[in-house]
């Protein structure tokens, strides 16, 4: 069955997402991962969004964090220091995020790209809520398109925190214990962080990609794990589903 | 690591002095846009808008405020979207600098539909002084002001360029000796927030998500109400735990109709996602941005007038069924 990149990223992601667990979710990709993992495997993912809204049924593809569809038959619309701090007290399993910039270490830039912070060459929203959110969930996963201008050796703004500069970093630095990101999602391949170096580790490559095509499109050297495996292609049934329930408008699905 | 400038004063007792002399009495606050703007909204003012960026915004104020032409505003960067999208228009643009410093936890983009051309222009001009931040640490600095007291700690923005960039502070847990950011309180000098009700008093009710405007109305030196309708006061004495804001923190209520248009208000009308796309293909000739800045907002007398320009009741009524997941209709041609 043909699919498209996109299409297997958001796959892979939504199967990342455990039944019965908690997940702050952005809009885009990682909301469509989480629309079809609850349409799948994890019908009672509770999905919590940053502007106050807990654990809506998403009837649609939300434009924003913070509008109607994100309280759609939710069992409660907070706010948003509310949601924050369910993160804060180590109550949500996962958060799912983005950026323009990643590091071997999982650090996302959002901030600004080349130039100076006043005066810069291309200025991005910044945090958001990705600090916060990289701070205290348990494990943050980060979906991002895989080329070398994204997979930089050194980012132009540490916006949101991976493992900052290393084992022990987020630790010293005073962010909870035991957290950090988790797996990254590309159109390539997918990957975790290695448990002693904390640096990014390949882990499955997709359907049709070569080792040597993920390294040449990353701006570091990435660890290999001892088991690389090939990502499993969607099944029908998550085509189906994305296809027909997800997003009917295509609005991710044709951004290729 | 360069010390980031705070624009505002964290002091409690700077605050208490000003809600000393904010007037208790339950007296009638009702307004139009333009005179609650004259009156409470001056240069150099800190400003800070309630919503989240396109949900439950007061866009008649934020184009009063060009109208009017305030200029050097301090401005809170909280998820503000398309609410900061019209201030950016008073900058570069032939009439002054609206904006002249920002606390920035998300500005410029427009969430899933893309960034701003003329924000971006803005704050790549290197005109205005920015400081940044993240939407709970933001959010944490109103609670502080909320609450009266300097600041409040998180274990959020630790070890980020976010932390050397802003204004927060490490400090040790006295108790267990953890590490923390301390946020310093903002107590706005102007707040506006649009909600679903309020009587003529100022109190208020919202429904959807409240984001950071319980601890906003609270944190605001001034506050401005936007209303979608007004309901009587006797309503608000039946129901008093459906009230979110309480008149004593209200200087002013305005009855704006469709007042968070183009952006979504939650049970009422969802966001017109056509007009806020115009808006960033317009911006990227300034020339075309200009003329679309004078026949939606210059040119107008009021709120009402741009509602209208935007297509009016027939177009707000699909908005409205768009809200209810209703099957669209021959109204929306």
């Amino acid at each position: 069955m043909d699919y498209t990149a996109t299409e297997l990223m958001i796959c892979c992601a939504s199967r990342e997402l455990e039944d019965g667990k908690t997940a702050a979710i952005g809009t885009g990709l990682p909301c469509a991962a989480a629309m079809l993992a609850q349409r799948l495997h994890a019908p009672n993912l509770v999905i919590l969004f940053e502007a106050g809204g807990v654990a809506p049924l998403l009837p649609t593809m939300p434009v924003s964090v913070g509008d109607s569809t994100t309280i759609h038959r939710a069992v409660m619309a907070t706010s948003m220091a509310d949601v924050m701090q369910f993160c804060q007290r180590g109550l949500v399993d996962y958060t799912f995020l983005s950026g323009a910039q990643i590091d071997p270490y999982g650090n996302l830039n959002s901030t600004y790209i080349g130039g100076s912070h006043l005066k810069p060459q291309v200025r991005l929203p910044g945090s958001g809520g990705a600090n916060d959110l990289a701070s205290f969930c348990w494990r943050t996963l980060i979906i991002i398109k895989h080329d070398r201008r994204k997979f930089v050796p050194k980012l132009d703004f540490l916006t949101t925190p991976g493992y900052l500069t290393g084992p022990g970093a987020r630790e010293a630095a005073g962010l909870p214990p035991q957290t950090g990101p988790y797996r990254v999602i590309t159109d390539l391949a997918v990957l975790d962080f290695h448990p002693v170096s904390k640096r990014m580790r390949l882990c499955s490559v997709h359907p049709g990609v070569t080792l040597e095509q993920v390294q040449a499109a990353t701006g570091f050297p990435l660890e290999i794990h001892e088991q690389l495996q090939t990502t499993a292609p969607p099944t029908p049934h998550e085509l189906e589903l994305l296809r027909q329930q997800v997003d009917p408008q295509r609005y991710l699905l044709n951004r290729n | 690591m360069a010390e980031m400038p705070l624009f505002s004063t964290p002091s409690t007792f700077a605050a208490r002095e000003a809600f000393a002399h904010k007037p208790r009495g339950l007296v009638d606050k009702v307004m139009s846009v333009t005179e609650a703007v004259r009156r409470f909204i001056h240069n150099g003012d800190y400003l800070a808008t309630g919503g989240f960026g396109t949900n439950r915004i007061p866009t008649a104020v934020c184009h009063e405020i060009l109208r009017q032409g305030i200029q050097n505003l301090s401005f809170a960067g909280h998820t503000a979207t398309h609410d900061f999208q019209i201030l950016c228009a008073g900058n570069l643009m032939g009439r002054g600098q609206t904006l002249r410093r920002v606390d920035a936890a998300y500005i410029v983009g427009l969430e899933a539909r893309g960034l701003s051309p003329h924000a971006r222009r803005v704050m790549e001009s290197g005109t205005v002084e920015v400081v940044e931040w993240s939407n709970y640490t933001l959010a944490l600095r109103y609670t502080a002001a909320a609450m009266g007291v300097p600041f409040l700690p998180t274990h959020s923005l630790l070890g980020t360029d976010t932390y050397t960039h802003s204004a927060a502070r490490a400090v040790t847990c006295p108790f267990t000796g953890e590490k923390l950011a301390a946020v310093p309180a903002l107590y706005p000098d102007v707040a506006v927030i649009h909600v679903h009700e309020a009587d003529r008093f100022g109190n208020c009710r919202l429904r959807g998500p409240s984001v950071a405007d319980w601890d906003l109305a609270r944190a605001a030196r001034r506050l401005i109400i936007t209303c979608e309708r007004l309901i009587p006061d006797d309503a608000i004495r039946q129901h008093p735990h459906l009230t979110v804001i309480p008149f004593f923190c209200v200087d002013a209520v305005c009855e704006v109709p469709f007042g968070s248009y183009p952006g979504n208000m939650p049970d009422e009308y969802f966001s017109d996602e056509d007009h806020l796309k115009l808006w960033l293909e317009v911006e990227r000739d300034p020339h075309a941005f200009r003329q679309f800045l004078e026949d939606h907002i210059y040119g107008v007398r009021d709120f009402t007038e741009y509602l209208e320009r935007c297509g009016g009741l027939r177009r707000l009524q699909t908005l409205r069924r768009r809200e209810f997941q209703l099957p669209h209709s021959d109204l929306a041609s």
